[in-house]
């Protein structure tokens, strides 16, 4: 009997050893993806270097799907209470070329799920991250920093400003410099 | 001409018959009618001694030179007996200092004079200033930072604003954004107390100006757009512990109403009217703050206050009157126990907070006289209350007005006009007044040399849109997409004499922009308020004529004060500095080609910001 308890023992530490580190081939939407550092400033010491992009930004920003969804959420997570639908009000307007915190998708989406100092609550655990981006994506769009091809070219409400796939970009509002 | 007119008036006035039977007499020769008025034509050269409409002497004492809360004394009528500037000589007063704030926001609050300082307290972060008025050019004597939490920038609805501070017994007291209430002594600026009142987690900010009454110092909260639960509280002045504090929706017993409460109408009568006018549990996110004045009625012990809209804007979310909001509570200052209400705006559907000044004044109406209370309301009309039960003795519209159709006198209730009704996924276009009313917070002034109320106002009419909204704490709470536009006639403000006897406008003048300053009158005949381009003007009580006016750096959204300084002679001063909801386009620095930008006041000031920037800098003025 003991050879056979024996190799027992040793095809179980064999198949163990063939146990391989998990992998996360599908990432939880609703746990944050991004959590690498964002900067606020472009004031680097010594030079401005390349800081690590999320592949989310590049996904969700020219999608006419996630673009519209984060035209919906706006609204849903009152984000329209205090920033109207672009112009500003209790927060500051979205619309213009005014970046206080940056303006990339990865420094928007940073600013609503952390919450900025001056009034901008922290979403987190409040918002899935999904959705997080696809506000940041819309939030981009305001300012026209989104293809016409993709942005929302409807309003369901009273008309207040020119659709969002018909914004200039507030930088150098459609004129070429 | 207009003396002439008010002439006619105090002829037919009932006080005629009431004067002394010596001086009567003294006149027998004349004839019947000259009898009458011949006596009144002598009186309206000199001061009369008992003007036909006056504050309650108890409620405004008589004038020391000092202005120790904003509105001047208890009554709210922001009138000065001081008359060394007068009508013939405000042409000349020139600038005697200025002083920045260091804060470039909506600068909303009146500065106080005690004995031989002047205190000011900024818009966010809510600095204190006390300036010493002996020395030339009144520098600083101490300042007061209390630091309040950065974050509660973003619960502020409408610009980071205060009113005003208090004064008593050798205590500064005011209110901070973040929700603190402190007492600081007057003297050296040290804290005394500091009460933590307000949660900006669940969207309560103070804007406020307190209101120090018989050792209580009377607090509400802000955040009517964040579904806040209104209240107002009585701080222990001395150590700053909360005596009482009564909400304005719920039930009963929260109100603080019990068995002495006895409104005037059948629509304010029932048990837990705070719960079964909302749909359940609604109340509890409906709004109803208490962010603007308080009154104070000595004789009467009764202290006035109005309540603020019902969240959220869109009425499709609480059907039902949505007791106690928009509307005013006379409450016992020592207890909080509710006596009276009356609702201005039952289920309000355009934004109507009822928080406006009341004007605390005994007249005869209608041959008796009666204790009443003047509001020109955010709703458009201008209402006379008896004080003493609540009953609605005139409300008469001071300016365009079609979201309803008058207020019915024998239900108290406002006739709402059924063109105007908002709701989900629908615009209603050309409401007048719009969401920031006829007149919003800015106080009205009234002179009992004249019998007239100073009403500074807006004249705008806006579109509006429900949409749906959700209730996160801490975030807006409001559900409209709102536009406005100006009004008929296209000057967007308006200043306003109103003939309270009468019930009519006397004069009115045009602003471009609306009037979001405050208003002060004087014994000399002369009103004062500013204007949001920056213009500081002085103006005849009696005939409205642009008397003085000086150019201020930033747009004027503050309350003028005037007070005798060390040196014996009269000075009037002012706050410029533009911002408040109206001004937030440029404060705030907001994007005017969204129209609903501001809760939809940025489409009617989008030239706001080629006439005036942001600042924030005392102005006090005095005759060479």
């Amino acid at each position: 009997m003991r050879p056979v308890v024996a190799l027992l023992l040793f095809a179980s530490l064999t198949l163990a050893a063939c146990q391989r580190e998990e992998r996360d081939t599908r990432p939880q939407s609703a746990l944050g993806s991004g959590e690498q550092p964002t900067p606020v400033t472009t004031l680097e010491p010594g030079g401005q270097r390349p800081y690590p992009t999320d592949n989310k930004a590049a996904s969700f920003e020219a999608n006419a799907f996630h673009l519209s969804e984060g035209k919906r959420l706006f609204g849903w997570f009152n984000c329209s209470g205090c920033h109207a639908n672009g112009g500003g009000g209790m927060g500051p307007a979205l619309m213009d070329e005014k970046w206080i915190y940056g303006k990339s998708m990865e420094s928007i989406h940073a600013t609503i799920r952390d919450g900025r100092p001056n009034g901008m609550p922290s979403f987190r655990d409040k918002i899935p991250d999904d959705q997080i981006w696809e506000l940041a994506a819309f939030v981009r769009s305001l300012s026209g920093n989104a293809p016409s091809s993709a942005a929302p070219s409807r309003n369901d409400d009273m008309m207040v400003h020119p659709s969002e796939n018909r914004m200039p970009d507030a930088a150098t509002l459609g004129k070429s410099p | 001409m207009k003396q002439a007119t008010q002439l006619a008036a105090f002829c037919g006035d009932p006080a005629c018959t009431d004067r002394p039977a010596a001086f009567r007499k003294h006149l027998g020769v004349l004839t019947a009618t000259l009898l009458v008025c011949a006596p009144l034509l002598t009186a309206a050269s000199e001061a009369p001694s008992t003007p036909a409409i006056s504050p309650p002497a108890a409620a405004a004492p008589p004038d020391d030179g000092q202005w120790a809360m904003p509105a001047k004394n208890y009554a709210s009528t922001r009138f000065s007996d001081l008359a060394e500037i007068n009508e013939g000589n405000v042409k000349n007063l020139q600038v005697a200092f200025t002083f920045s704030t260091g804060v470039n926001k909506g600068q909303e609050a009146a500065p106080l004079v005690v004995g031989n300082t002047m205190y000011i307290v900024t818009p966010f972060p809510n600095v204190v200033y006390a300036l010493d008025l002996s020395k030339p050019g009144a520098p600083m004597k101490w300042k007061y930072e209390p630091n309040p939490e950065p974050a509660a920038q973003g619960v502020a609805c409408c610009d980071v604003v205060t009113r005003g501070a208090a004064f008593a017994d050798g205590r500064i007291f005011f209110n901070t954004l973040d929700g603190h209430t402190i007492a600081l002594d007057a003297n050296s600026g040290q804290p005394i107390w500091n009460a933590h009142i307000a949660n900006i987690n669940i969207g309560e900010t103070i804007t406020m100006a307190p209101l120090v009454v018989k050792g209580k110092v009377l607090v509400g909260n802000s955040g009517g757009e964040m579904g806040v639960r209104g209240w107002v509280k009585a701080l222990d002045a001395g150590d700053g512990h909360v005596v009482w504090t009564a909400y304005n929706t719920g039930p009963d017993k929260e109100v603080l109403i019990g068995p002495d409460f006895k409104p005037h109408y059948d629509m304010d009568k029932g048990k837990d009217l705070g719960v079964t006018t909302w749909p359940p549990e609604a109340w509890k996110i409906g709004g109803g703050n208490v962010w603007g004045w308080i009154s104070y009625d000595p004789d009467l012990n009764l202290i006035f206050h109005g309540t603020g809209n019902p969240g959220p804007w869109n009425p499709d979310l609480r059907p039902g009157d949505n007791k106690w909001t928009s509307g005013i509570f006379a409450r016992d200052p020592d207890t909080g126990a509710a006596k009276w209400f009356y609702q201005w705006t039952p289920h309000d559907l355009h934004d109507y907070d009822g928080i406006n000044e009341q004007v605390l004044l005994d007249m005869k109406w209608q041959g008796k006289p009666r204790k009443v209370l003047v509001r020109p309301e955010r709703n458009g009309y201008l209402y006379v209350l008896d004080r003493t039960t609540g009953e609605v003795l005139s409300a008469k519209p001071y300016g365009p007005v079609n979201s309803s159709k008058g207020v019915d006198l024998k239900t108290g209730r406002l006739i709402e006009n059924p063109d105007k009704l908002t709701g989900t996924g629908k615009v209603v276009r050309d409401i007048c007044p719009t969401a920031s009313g006829l007149k919003d917070w800015q106080p009205s002034a009234f002179s009992p040399k004249t019998g007239l109320l100073y009403i500074p106002h807006n004249n705008l009419c806006m579109d509006e849109e429900g949409v749906e909204v959700n209730y996160i704490a801490g975030t807006p709470y409001v559900g409209m997409n709102v536009r406005m536009i100006p009004g008929p006639g296209g000057n967007r403000g308006a200043f306003t004499a109103w003939d309270i006897a009468a019930e009519k406008p006397a004069w009115s003048l045009k602003e471009n922009f609306p009037v979001w300053s405050g208003a002060v009158v004087t014994a000399g005949d002369v009103v004062f308020y500013g204007t949001m381009e920056g213009w500081f003007k002085a103006v005849s009580a009696k005939t409205g004529d642009l008397l003085w006016q000086f150019k201020t750096s930033s747009g004027i959204i503050g309350q003028p004060i005037t007070y005798r300084g060390p040196d014996g002679h009269q000075y009037v001063a002012i706050l410029s500095g533009i911002g408040g909801w109206a001004g937030a386009i440029v404060s705030g620095d907001l994007d005017p080609r969204d129209a609903t930008a501001a809760l939809g006041f940025v489409n009617v000031m989008k030239d706001l910001k080629n006439a005036t920037t942001a600042g924030g800098t005392l102005y006090v003025f005095r005759l060479p």
